[in-house]
């Protein structure tokens, strides 16, 4: 592990190991979130800052912190992180915060953060904890602007807010797609993507069990 | 986010020196290591809550007057901005009502109360606090809008046109729609008759469905709807959508009746004679 270097710390989370892709992780948030892009967006962004920072401050500490009670202190610390994001979101930016409500607090169960903090910031060096972290962050996000991007265009018609497909309903002619608009699409649009991503790199694919 | 990091910089620093002899996994080193770590991320999490809570409060009060404001139309989407709000609420007088209450001592329903501070009175707090709420679903009354408790002092909101006039009546309303309770204010003209403009701004309606009571084409339709009858009894009707016909009735919303219905029974409660109804009748008569 110490011995990869330093950009495929940062980028190997983006595809080859995308936490949501490949490890299957965190797609509660994935789920409730991604109706709208700007929402995906400010999560996306949350979850990053919080993981980045998470893990540069683990890893800060990591030759201080007892073992018998590492976890408790890596929550401690990913806690604090989120409830400073959630702080900051609700008075920066407080109608999309309105609508993140409990998911912003629910980053503290996110397997990721919590997962690379224990796997990889207790091992490795400040920065190149932080890089990984920035680019966990980023792999989840990945999945979560493409989600939210296809949910919200063909859901709603729109993107960000602004009509990109006009609604039949108000004159135009899109008819838009009510089942975008519930949690259970997120999970065809993630299972398409695993899709493709393991299409192109079949190293990812899981062993078809009826063959030896 | 900075100060974080250098809060834990000092904490890495200070333990750094202390390296040598320092060992985590002791008792006391675990002991210690708990402790300051509680203590520097307490810290953290208390500055950041108290330095921005005047913040948030500015935001939650703007929400609260953005909606008041979207409810009675004078709400420009496209040129209002959070800025205007402080001119633009200079018009509009906050007042507090006396709502029927249950106790024998209760004030007379529609007065004004004169004991509550505008300016810290949360209602929608005030429905969850026993002191400051009555219980309202029990066999006799109907609880037709489904929200168990209702507060005894409501706010209202009187526009006054630049003469001084009453233009128009904004008043709170909620209540159950198919998920959950949905938030808004309803606007009404002087003659406490005609609608001038509803709003919802908190609910958790299905998107889509339920959750095109946001739509600005729906809320539209409301406008001049005449729900209340002359003698002052709401008369409201959500139909099935494209059956409203009539002046006191408005369309549904398609594949969502029960969110529907629910508008129209919280509408028809905060209208009646068991929430704001008294205080329109004193309008009324004025």
């Amino acid at each position: 592990m110490a011995a990869s270097k330093t950009t495929d710390v940062l980028f190997d989370p983006v595809f080859k190991s995308n936490p949501i892709a490949l490890q299957v992780l965190g797609i509660c948030s994935a789920l409730a979130v991604t109706t709208q892009l700007d929402k995906a967006l400010v999560m996306s962004l949350a979850v990053t800052v919080v993981v980045a920072c998470s893990n540069a401050i683990i890893a800060l500490i990591r030759n201080f912190i007892p073992n018998s009670i590492r976890i408790i202190v890596q929550m401690t610390v990913i806690s604090s992180l989120v409830i400073v994001v959630d702080q900051i979101l609700k008075a920066f930016v407080p109608s999309v915060a309105d609508q993140l409500s409990v998911f912003v607090g629910l980053i503290i169960t996110n397997c990721i953060v919590m997962g690379r903090a224990e796997g990889f910031a207790m091992k490795n060096g400040v920065f190149r904890s932080f890089l990984d972290g920035v680019g966990n962050g980023l792999g989840y996000s990945l999945i979560l602007v493409a989600v939210g991007f296809f949910r919200e265009l063909l859901g709603s018609g729109t993107l960000l807010g602004f009509t990109i497909l006009p609604l039949a309903t108000e004159g135009g002619f899109y008819v838009r797609n009510g089942l975008m608009l519930t949690p259970p699409s997120a999970f065809f649009l993630i299972g398409l993507f695993i899709w493709v991503l393991r299409s192109f790199r079949t190293d990812q694919a899981a062993k078809d069990p009826t063959r030896d | 986010m900075d100060s974080e990091n250098e809060l834990n910089d000092n904490l890495n620093d200070a333990a750094e020196e202390t390296h040598e002899s320092f060992n985590p996994n002791s008792f006391i080193g675990t002991l210690s290591v708990a402790v300051v770590l509680c203590l520097v991320c307490s810290l953290v999490v208390s500055v950041a809550a108290v330095a921005l809570r005047p913040i948030q409060q500015r935001n939650q009060e703007n929400k609260m007057k953005r909606n008041v404001l979207i409810a009675a139309g004078l709400w420009d989407p496209e040129t209002s901005t959070d800025q205007d709000i402080p001119e633009m609420f200079k018009s509009i007088e906050t007042v507090a009502v006396n709502l029927p209450g249950r106790a024998e001592d209760a004030p007379i329903p529609g007065t004004l109360n004169e004991e509550v501070d505008l300016n810290t009175y949360n209602q929608v707090k005030a429905a969850k606090d026993p002191h400051q709420s009555i219980f309202i679903a029990d066999e006799d009354v109907d609880d037709i809008a489904g929200i168990k408790r209702r507060e005894t002092v409501g706010l209202a909101y009187l526009v006054n046109d630049s003469s001084g006039k009453l233009e128009t009546v904004v008043v709170p309303i909620y209540g159950k729609g198919l998920w959950s309770t949905l938030y808004g204010y309803i606007a009404l003209e002087a003659d406490c008759r005609t609608v001038r403009g509803i709003t919802f701004y908190q609910h958790g309606e299905t998107p889509g469905l339920g959750g095109e009571v946001d739509n600005p084409k729906w809320k539209a339709q409301w406008v001049g709807k005449e729900i209340i009858s002359a003698d002052g009894v709401p008369d409201l009707k959500v139909t099935k959508p494209g059956n409203a016909t009539a002046d006191n009735q408005v369309d549904g919303l398609s594949g969502a009746t029960i969110t529907s219905s629910g508008v129209e029974r919280t509408v028809r409660y905060w209208l009646g004679e068991d929430a704001y109804g008294p205080f329109l009748d004193r309008i009324r008569e004025q």
